[in-house]
C-alpha cells in the first residue's frame, strides 16, 4: 500500500479513536468505533491480510458493535450527557498514555526497521505446495491465496486451539444464559 | 500500476500508529466513567494489538509468503474477543438490573 492510502486510513482510524473517547453520547461513542475500525481493516487489507481485515469488519465493526448499541439502547443511556469529565481522571488520562507514547517514540527510533516492505514470491512459493491443490493453482497465476492459507494452518497446525475456542463459546453462550436470566426461585 | 513509484510504508511506521491507537484506547480507560465506553476502548486496545501481530506477519515473510502465524493469532484475539464482549455486556446488564447506573464512580460497593 502506498504511504498516501496508509495515513489517510490511520488518519480515519485514530479521529475515530478519539472521537470513541470524547464524544458525550455512547451511541456516538460506538459509531465513531465503527468508523475506526473500517480504518484498521483498509490497513490490514493493505498489509495483504485479506480474511483478516474482512473478519474485522464482520466481527468487530458488524457484529460487536451492534451488540454494543443495541445494549446501550436497551439501558436507554440518556442521562450523563450533561455531566462533565472529572479534571483529575482528565489530567490522568492524557499523561500517562502520553508518557506510553514517548516511550514507544523512544525505542522504535533506536531499531533499525526502516526497510521496505519484502515483496511476496508467489511463483517460487508454489514449489511448496501440491499440484493439485488450490493453493498452488493461485499461486501459479501470482494470486494470494490468503483464505485457503490461513484454513489450512488453521486445520492442520492450529487443530487443538480451535477446538479450545469451540469449547470457549459454548461457555460464553452458557454464561451469558445464566447471566442474563432473571434469578426467581 | 501509476501509484509503483510511491514509496510505502515501513514496520516502524505500523507500530507507530498501532502504539497511537492503543494510547487513544488507554486514554479512553482512565478517563471515561460509562462502563460501556470503557469497555469499547478495551477493544480498541485489542485491536491495536492485532495491527501490530499482522504487521510483524507482512514484515515477516516466509518462503515468499506472509508468515501466517502472526494473522492466526489475530484470528483468534477476534473470536475471544467476541466471547469476551458477549459475556461482559450480560455482566453490564445483570449489573444496570441490580444497581440502575454503569457509572463507575457510583459503582463503590467494593470501596474499603
Amino acid at each position: 500500500m502506498p504511504s498516501p492510502l496508509f495515513y489517510i486510513f490511520a488518519a480515519i482510524m485514530l479521529i475515530g479513536g478519539t472521537m470513541v473517547v470524547f464524544m458525550r453520547n455512547p451511541v456516538s461513542s460506538a459509531l465513531s468505533m465503527v468508523l475506526s475500525f473500517l480504518g484498521l481493516a483498509a490497513l490490514f487489507v493493505g498489509l495483504d491480510a485479506y480474511l483478516i481485515g474482512i473478519l474485522q469488519i464482520l466481527v468487530y465493526a458488524g457484529a460487536i458493535m451492534v451488540l454494543f448499541i443495541f445494549i446501550i439502547m436497551l439501558l436507554d443511556l440518556k442521562a450523563e450527557e450533561n455531566t462533565s469529565f472529572r479534571p483529575a481522571a482528565l489530567a490522568a488520562g492524557i499523561v500517562i498514555p502520553l508518557m506510553l507514547v514517548f516511550q514507544l517514540t523512544g525505542v522504535i527510533n533506536n531499531q533499525d526497521n526502516l526497510h521496505d516492505i519484502p515483496a511476496l514470491e508467489l511463483e517460487q512459493a508454489a514449489a511448496n505446495f501440491d499440484k493439485d491443490t488450490m493453493i498452488h493453482k493461485r499461486l501459479k497465476d501470482g494470486r494470494l491465496p490468503d483464505t485457503h492459507l490461513l484454513g489450512k494452518k488453521l486445520y492442520t497446525d492450529y487443530n487443538f486451539p480451535l477446538q479450545m475456542v469451540a469449547v470457549l463459546l459454548l461457555v460464553a453462550t452458557i454464561g451469558c444464559v445464566s447471566l442474563s436470566r432473571k434469578n426467581s426461585k | 500500476m501509476p501509484f509503483d513509484s510511491l514509496p510505502t510504508p515501513t514496520l516502524n511506521e505500523y507500530l507507530m500508529i498501532s502504539g497511537l491507537l492503543f494510547a487513544i484506547g488507554l486514554a479512553g480507560v482512565i478517563i471515561r466513567r460509562n462502563i460501556i465506553v470503557i469497555f469499547m476502548c478495551l477493544e480498541m486496545m485489542l485491536a491495536a494489538a492485532s495491527l501490530t501481530l499482522v504487521a510483524f506477519s507482512r514484515f515477516h515473510t516466509v518462503d515468499g509468503l506472509p508468515d501466517y502465524d502472526g494473522q492466526m493469532l489475530v484470528f483468534f484475539v477476534i473470536t475471544v474477543a467476541a466471547a469476551e464482549v458477549a459475556v461482559g455486556l450480560a455482566i453490564i446488564v445483570s449489573l444496570y438490573r441490580a444497581r440502575q447506573t454503569i457509572q463507575t464512580d457510583e459503582l463503590t460497593s467494593l470501596r474499603g
